[in-house]
């Protein structure tokens, strides 16, 4: 961070131009922004900033912009790669208190929403009109608006209606060069090149979203969700390849292996068929008798799938049950182990019975356990790979096993993540997707929006293109000295 | 030039100090070559790389004739849910991403836009370059396929796209639903868009009052929700002719002037009776209204160019500017073309 004034006199100008109140001073808070869902990593900002309007964002990036100080947006914080992670000696700008609704408009089915307006309180708001938002990742809850568009989140539902990207009809951000831009509008249309499509995604390299105008969908009428259990994981893998391949368009296609089975169990009393290693959740969505038609079709695929058993929720509080069980995985989980990483690859969905096979034996050389838990619809896996930080060598064979399981998902023509961002743990990844020039490519891009490369640095791009990190330690963030374990 | 590969393509780009990439011509006006300007066509390079029906995805050429496609995925029972438009007049893969156009089929399950998941491009140094992948869900790097839709050609010229496909319904049904006006048309459609139905496309007429609704879903659900629809609202169901004919109109402009300007403008629902009184304040204007009420689309007759417009939008056919009405215009837009194409080979937005 050479270049950068020291943290005590960040805060002093930040205080000064926004008013005590806007940052977060204290010891003991700042701590809470150190790390993000990707816990293993942590760095300590010089400075939290709280704005408490738009205005105020935009101030302090252009404050940042012009005193060359790097800042990282945060909203939830629930990043699983590193997202969020501050860079050291920069700026977090928390968008929580942006959290307002500005307008609902159920006869144009859309909403406008500041970014820290939680992703399950637009569905609330939307659902007196019959209204909900569809793209639902498990972080629901918590996660935010804004951080979803940074990552173009995704979700259980994002089979038949896309990720973030295909709901967001306009928005409004504040570039790292301290320029505000709008992209789109109010229209589900558009003309000119999608600059909005290339906003969504940016994981926040490109500046903060301050505003985004969201389509709102009818919530479907009827819903037909059955849970189907399997001897073996790649059992279910082929059956998902069955029912993508028969021509049918579930919402979801979900897949929950035992190690999640127990975790959920424990955590949520849920309960699955008994001897199966996993278990295959499929939702069919739309208006009844289009559901009731599909069913008949879905039945007669998972009869000859081979389960051990099938079991069709019978009524709304069945369903849920299953989403809960469902939805509650990732954070049980959590609880077996003292320490996990997820992961998020892509492959090919004819390929998931296979992969899935060898994620198994692989975890089981490492003397790993793994825990999978993905959106089976649409090939992307999360194998939750479990260690223990206390392990001299624990997180570093759990990162071996992850970069495996990424390797083999672009061999497979896949991809190294589906929903969760490149971040700072898969940036050293990338390269095996993109060559040299595609990178540079995507550089470019970059700088074409941060020229000063001030907005989130050390994300997205291996290790040596950030132009904010120097390697000196361990791990590439470790060796700079800009992260510590916890 | 029609270069045969993608590699071709690249080096005809850096051969020429100034490109347009043309495809079919469909949308005359992107397709107009300004002078000191070589147009590089993608008419040679045609063909399907890869298609995985079991994956619900393909690879193609960018000057594969949409209709070519249809029939492949079709073979298949899958189709490019939202309907690219003039297929029949031959219309190429990349010329609908450059012009980012939907047809009606867009309304539920999105446009170009939501299903292009890849491109191989030649960028404005000549280099030949990949975006995005090829399966149904990636976020690694930026979204740059989904950038070059509506890009026109300002930015690249695409030689290869990877798109995901749908199951094609296994029946469709048309109804022609009639309201008093159009401030009864907006009723309707949002009455229509904001049922139980899961419509597959919404569209309306400007001539006369009209609502039209297409419903796809296997055949022993269709017959109750047309029942419903039709016990609910004034209208009929078009027989299968009919409807069939309706749908090749409206994908191919077939209403439109031949040899006339054609526009696209972005509207939302509540703006259609205003699009409506704009539409019929211009002498021999025809009009139709796409996507629920998202798009209004314009033809006047040759030689008489679209009046100033409210609402932002792109000219397809027809002598005046690219882009009409009001114009966002951002530093960022033009580092961003400065990245692509520093040398300026490509045109520029505002051309
Ligand atoms: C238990 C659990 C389950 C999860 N399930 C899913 C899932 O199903 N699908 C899925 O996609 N993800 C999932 N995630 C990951 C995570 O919730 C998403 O990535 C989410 O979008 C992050 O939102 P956030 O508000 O927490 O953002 P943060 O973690 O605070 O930030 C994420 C990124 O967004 C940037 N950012 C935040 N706000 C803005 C803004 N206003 N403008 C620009 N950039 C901004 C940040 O700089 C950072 O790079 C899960 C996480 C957890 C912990």
């Amino acid at each position: 961070m050479s270049g950068s004034p020291d943290p005590a006199r960040i805060r002093a100008e930040l205080a000064a131009l926004l008013g005590p109140s806007s940052l977060l001073a204290d010891e003991a808070p700042l701590a809470a922004y150190e790390s993000d869902g990707l816990t293993a990593f942590a760095a300590r900002p010089a400075a939290v900033i709280a704005p408490r309007t738009a205005d105020e964002v935009i101030a302090t990036v252009r404050w940042c912009h012009r005193h060359g100080v790097p800042f990282v947006a945060r909203g939830s914080g629930t990043s699983l790669s590193g997202g969020a992670l501050p860079v050291s000696g920069g700026i977090v700008i928390t968008l929580n208190r942006l959290n307002r609704i500005l307008r609902l408009d159920p006869a144009e089915r859309i909403a406008v929403v500041e970014p820290g307006v939680v992703n399950l309180a637009v569905t609330q708001a939307a659902q007196p009109h019959g209204l909900h938002y569809a793209p639902d990742p498990s972080s629901q809850p918590v996660c935010t608006i804004g951080g979803n568009v940074a990552f173009n989140a995704g979700g259980a539902h994002c089979l038949k209606y896309g990720m973030t990207s295909n709901h967001v009809l306009g928005l409004k951000a504040v570039l790292a060069t301290g320029e505000v831009v709008e992209f789109g509008g109010a229209s589900r249309e558009q003309v000119g090149p999608d600059w909005m499509g290339l906003f969504v995604g940016n994981e926040g390299l490109f500046g903060i979203a301050l505003e985004v105008t969201l389509q709102l969908l009818p919530r479907a009428e009827c819903f037909h969700t059955v849970l189907a259990g399997y001897a073996t994981l790649e059992q279910a893998g082929d059956a998902v390849a069955a029912v993508i391949a028969s021509g049918l368009l579930p919402g979801a296609i979900e897949i929950m292996e035992q190690l999640a089975l127990q975790a959920a169990t424990a955590a949520v009393h849920a309960e699955y068929p008994p001897g199966c290693e996993a278990v295959l959740i499929v939702e069919l969505e739309g208006p009844r008798e289009v559901v009731a038609a599909d069913r008949l079709r879905l039945d007669a695929i998972l009869a000859a799938s081979r389960p051990v058993e099938v079991r069709p929720a019978r009524d709304g509080a069945e369903r849920l049950a299953i989403w809960k069980g469902r939805k509650s995985a990732f954070s049980a989980v959590g609880r077996l182990s003292p320490d996990f990483i997820v992961q998020d690859g892509v492959v090919p969905r004819r390929r998931l019975g296979e992969a899935l096979r060898r994620i198994q034996a692989w975890s089981r050389e490492a003397g790993l356990r793994c825990a999978n838990v993905f959106h089976a619809g649409d090939g992307n896996l999360h194998p939750l790979i479990l260690y223990d930080g206390r392990e001299p060598d624990g997180l570093r064979r759990a990162e071996e096993l992850a970069g495996r399981i990424l390797r083999m998902c672009v061999e497979m023509g896949g991809s190294i993540t589906g929903e969760h961002g490149v971040g700072v743990e898969k940036r050293d990844y990338l390269p095996i997707m993109f060559p040299p020039e595609e990178l540079d490519l995507l550089r470019r891009v970059r700088a074409a929006f941060d020229p000063a490369g001030i907005a989130n640095p050390g994300k997205m791009f291996p290790a040596g293109a950030a132009p904010a990190l120097t390697h000196t330690g361990l791990h590439p963030l470790e060796r700079a000295g800009v992260i510590a374990r916890e | 030039m029609s270069p045969t590969t993608p590699e071709e393509l690249a080096a005809a780009v850096r051969a020429l100090p100034r490109v347009l990439p043309v495809g079919a011509g469909t949308k005359a006006r992107l397709a107009a070559v300004a002078p000191g300007v070589t147009p590089v066509s993608t008419r040679a390079l045609r063909g399907i790389v890869e298609y995985e029906p079991d994956e619900f995805t393909f690879t193609a050429r960018a000057g594969t004739p949409l209709a070519e496609l249809a029939a492949v995925l079709a073979e298949r029972g899958q189709y490019l849910p939202f309907d690219p438009p003039l297929a029949t007049a031959g219309a190429t893969l990349g010329g609908t991403v450059a012009a980012g156009l939907s047809g009606p089929g867009r309304w539920r399950f999105g446009g170009v836009r939501d299903f292009i998941l890849g491109a191989r491009f030649v960028d404005g140094e000549g280099r030949l370059l990949r975006v995005g992948g090829k399966v149904v869900k990636n976020a690694a790097g930026f979204d740059l396929p989904k950038f070059f839709v509506g890009s026109a050609g300002c930015c690249g010229v695409l030689a290869e796209l990877t798109f995901k496909v749908f199951p094609r319904p296994a029946a469709t049904r048309t109804l022609r639903l009639t309201a008093r006006d159009a401030a009864d048309q907006v009723r309707l459609l949002r009455v229509c868009a904001g049922g139980r139905w899961e419509l597959d496309a919404l569209e309306a007429a400007v001539d006369e009052p009209a609502v039209f609704v297409r419903l796809g879903a296997e055949e022993a659900a269709l017959g109750p929700l047309v029942a419903e629809l039709l016990g609910r609202f004034p209208g009929r169901e078009l027989v299968t002719a009919e409807a069939a004919e309706l749908w090749t109109t409206v994908t191919g402009f077939g209403w439109a002037h031949p040899g006339g300007a054609l526009a696209k403008v972005l509207l939302t629902s509540g703006e259609v009776p205003a699009f409506v009184t704009w539409v019929r304040a211009q002498a021999g204007a025809r009009a139709w209204i796409g996507a629920g009420g998202n798009a209004g689309y314009v033809s006047l007759p040759p030689a008489r160019p679209v009046a100033v417009s409210p609402w932002a939008g792109a000219l397809l056919r027809g002598n005046g500017p690219r882009w009409l009405g009001p114009r966002r215009t951002a530093a960022v837009m033009a580092a961003v073309k400065r990245a692509l194409d520093p040398a300026g080979r490509f045109p520029d937005f505002e051309d």
